[in-house]
């Protein structure tokens, strides 16, 4: 199969005008929110020294700060504002994908338009200005007559670079759940899908650069005092922003939104869920790539609608328990307490993605390590690799505890990468996953947890409040529920980490229902 | 005096902050001076000796601490300095033309602030440009770049001429062109002055051009007026600073007379 005749382009291109006009949405919302401010402010900063040093100063901090890290913090401010407003004045609105991505892009492009506006506006003539005051100009006309026209190239040039900057950082706001065409990018990276990820960037570049070939025929125009080419560049932005709204308006979400993490697990999983609901009728789409602790609090907060949550999970990072229960018991109470949100747990999948210490077949054998405890004598001269969390989690914490866990040395991987060092030897105990499909591959073996320091992590299908009592929605989830086994889940995390067309997110949960809706 | 002044400084002072630790600069320093209407006056001076400072004063660009400043009789300190910049004419020293302005829009702009029709404004333009003898086809789109130094001059002339302002105020309006433009422009507004009845403040730093085309000399010296008369009651004037100010143009004339004989074939 040549590179081209891939599938996985077409399938990349029927979301394009999903994930395009959300993108311009954001990003141009974004930059006039940010003209908006920035503007204005720097205008009123200019002869001003205090002001304009603090402006410049804190817009460059903001500048320095990682632009996903800054769209991941506006999420829990804009929740703990939606709850002041709530509980305030009785109005709640949703801190969950549009208006945080706005706000923050909106802070990421300030630095570009202060700097370049207060420089432009510095670098009038004096003796322009003078003449500007002796034909009897007023303050107001001589900024709006004189000073803005000229600072405009300086001002356009400014304005190029943020709305690059915001083109390009829009792509990290998937995470907080605004769609963009960083869906392509975050969904490609989980799933091994370079196609996805190539076509994600390329369309990035490709809209960056046509917006800002557009907006620097403006500022020639400007320069040049060309109406002609304003007025081209200007009507080429509306028709681009017209373009790429249009079509996404007519498919806003609508139906049941299902939500995904940012792993490929939750892909398939998002997706089996969206084509069940499908064939019983309903209109469902996925909102994938969802940070996750975003993915719970948007469920909570009523902006998406279902998704698939691991009970040990909720019980450690959302309800921030430590100790740990017999599975069964830890369902039952973590039910009441979901119920007390009005959030339904559903039911289980069947499997469990549990954290697990794993090593190879081979060298557990040579050992005799058949458990954990078996382990721990051994560990002081061996090193262990996990995930970029694991070490600061309360599982960490309870194995160590409980075992007396500690290694020669500890490091920190990306999880695809995990396996195959253990597999090589490269390290030789990791925190792997249980559903992992890359566990058979390898020819790994999961550890027992006799002393039960890991809580249990069965999957489970969560429903928003208002799916409370959504009779017809349970009955098309209910033959999902308790079909799931392990076996099937690893090979469809197998599947899903293929590299090549079967390997879609929609491809594998196909294949998934196939296998388990057959028996 | 038969008629008021029609500008009338009277111990007017004007100090500025020297800025990081220096002296206070006393940039005019007790001035008093009148300026009678149809008379032009040109204030000389080297450079740093407060002529430019004065000359601001009169439209409020900027305010006098000390002293009393009237323009047509009234206390400008009483007056909108919006309104009173926008009947004063100025021609700046550099031109001061607004770079993305046409040559029209230029000299159009003072009207337009005041709300005359555009169609007004358009014909004023026309009238002006054939005052200051540029032609109108020719000139009146092009941008303030496309122009000569004497062109830009010219329409500096024609934009404080633009609200039909009685005054006119000119801070070394032609110092920076060559002898030919400048004998050129200063003769023909001389002759814009007359026809128009203006009243003219001009400053130059040259004894010369004041003495060819003033009425009356004002000469200023480290922010105090030294004299002030016409060239015949300045040349009795007794102080040694205006004596040399007086003598490199008598000089000039007397070379230039002996080398260029008026009935010469040259
Ligand atoms: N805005 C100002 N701030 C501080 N000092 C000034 C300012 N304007 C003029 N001066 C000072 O006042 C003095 C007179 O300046 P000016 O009126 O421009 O002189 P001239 O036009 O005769 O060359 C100079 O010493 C100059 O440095
Ligand atoms: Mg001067």
């Amino acid at each position: 199969m040549s590179f081209f005749s891939d599938p996985r382009w077409g399938e990349a291109l029927a979301h394009l005008p999903d994930y395009l006009g959300n993108h311009v949405r954001v990003s141009v919302t974004a930059l006039a929110l940010g003209l908006a401010v920035s503007l204005p402010l720097a205008i009123a900063a200019r002869n001003r020294p205090i002001p304009r040093g603090a402006l410049l100063g804190l817009a460059s901090i903001v500048q320095t700060v990682p632009g996903l890290a800054l769209l991941a913090l506006f999420y829990p401010l804009l929740l703990a504002l939606a709850a002041l407003s709530l509980s305030w004045f009785g109005i709640g609105f949703s801190a969950f994908g549009f208006l945080p991505a706005v706000l923050a892009l909106a802070l990421y492009s300030m630095l570009p338009v202060l700097r370049n506006t207060i420089t432009g506006l510095q670098g009038v003539d004096a003796a322009i200005l003078e003449a500007a005051q002796g034909v009897g100009m007023t303050p107001r006309q001589s900024l709006f007559q004189v000073e803005l026209p000229l600072a405009l190239p300086v001002m356009m040039a400014g304005i190029r670079t943020a709305a690059v900057w915001v083109i390009g950082t829009a792509t990290l706001s998937t995470p907080i759940g605004q769609t963009s065409l960083g869906n392509y990018i975050f969904a490609g990276l989980q799933t091994q899908n370079w196609v996805f990820v190539l076509f994600g960037c390329l369309a990035a570049a490709v809209l960056a650069l046509a917006v800002d070939q557009l907006l620097s025929l403006i500022e020639a125009g400007v320069r040049g005092r060309s109406r002609l080419r304003v007025a081209l560049g200007g009507v080429g932005i509306a028709m681009l922003v017209v373009a790429t709204l249009v079509p996404s308006m007519a498919r806003l979400p609508s139906g049941i939104i299902v939500g995904a993490k940012t792993f490929a697990e939750q892909y398939v999983l998002s997706a089996l869920i969206a084509q069940r609901l499908r064939a019983a009728g309903f209109s469902a789409s996925s909102r994938e790539g969802l940070g996750s602790n975003v993915v719970f609090e948007a469920l909570a907060a009523d902006d998406i609608d279902v998704y698939v949550d691991y009970s040990g999970t909720l019980w450690a990072n959302q309800f921030h328990r430590t100790d740990s229960k017999p599975r069964e018991e830890l369902l039952a109470e973590l039910k009441t307490t979901l119920a007390q949100q009005g959030i339904t747990l559903l039911g289980e999948l069947g499997f469990e993605n549990a954290y697990a210490l794993v090593m190879t077949r081979r060298r557990a054998e040579a050992l005799g390590i058949r458990s954990i405890a078996d382990l721990a004598a051994h560990a002081p001269g061996m090193s262990m690799a996990a995930d970029y969390e694991f070490f600061s989690r309360p599982e960490w914490a309870g194995l160590q505890k409980a075992y007396g866990l500690t290694f020669r040395a500890q490091r920190q991987m990306q999880p695809d990468f995990m396996y195959a060092a253990a597999a090589s030897g490269e390290v030789d105990v990791i925190a792997g996953y249980t559903s992992d499909g890359l566990i058979a591959k390898h020819d790994l073996v999961v550890l027992d947890d006799t002393r039960r320091a890991i809580p249990p992590y069965d999957s489970i299908v969560l429903l928003a409040p208002k799916r409370a009592d959504d009779h017809a929605l349970k009955a098309a989830l209910a033959p999902l529920l308790g079909r799931i086994d392990i076996a099937s889940m690893r090979e469809a995390n197998l599947r899903a980490a293929g590299g090549d067309g079967e390997s879609s997110p929609d491809a594998v949960a196909r294949w998934l229902w196939e296998r388990i809706g057959a028996r | 005096m038969p008629t008021p002044p029609l500008i009338a400084f009277a111990h007017v002072g004007k100090s500025f902050d020297g800025g990081r630790g220096a002296a206070r600069v006393r940039a005019v320093n007790d001035v008093s001076l009148e300026v009678a209407e149809g008379e032009f006056l040109a204030i000389v001076g080297g450079s740093g000796s407060g002529k430019t400072t004065l000359l601001r004063l009169a439209n409020r660009l900027i305010d006098a601490d000390e002293g009393r400043l009237t323009v047509e009789g009234e206390d400008v300190r009483a007056l909108d300095p919006i309104q009173l910049r926008r009947r004063i004419g100025y021609v700046f020293q550099s031109g001061g033309l607004f770079p993305h302005f046409s040559v029209a829009g230029n000299i159009g702009i003072t009207p337009k602030l005041v709300g005359t029709p555009p169609n007004e404004i358009s014909a004023r333009v026309d009238e002006l440009l054939d005052l200051v003898r540029l032609d109108r086809a020719l000139y009146r789109d092009r941008f303030p770049h496309e122009l000569s130094g004497g062109q830009r001059q010219r329409v500096g002339v024609a934009r404080a001429l633009a609200a039909k302002p009685r005054i006119v105020l000119m801070d070394e309006p032609f110092g920076a062109l060559d002898p030919l433009t400048r004998d050129a422009l200063g003769d023909d507004y001389r002759e814009l002055h007359r026809q128009l009845g203006l009243t003219t403040v001009m400053i130059t730093h040259d004894m010369t051009e004041a003495l060819l085309l003033a009425d009356r000399i004002a000469v200023m010296r480290a922010g105090r007026l030294l004299a002030q008369g016409t060239p015949a009651q300045l040349s009795h004037s007794g102080d040694p600073y205006v004596g040399d100010l007086l003598r490199t143009p008598r000089r000039q004339a007397e070379r230039l007379g002996a080398l260029l004989p008026r009935d010469g074939a040259a």
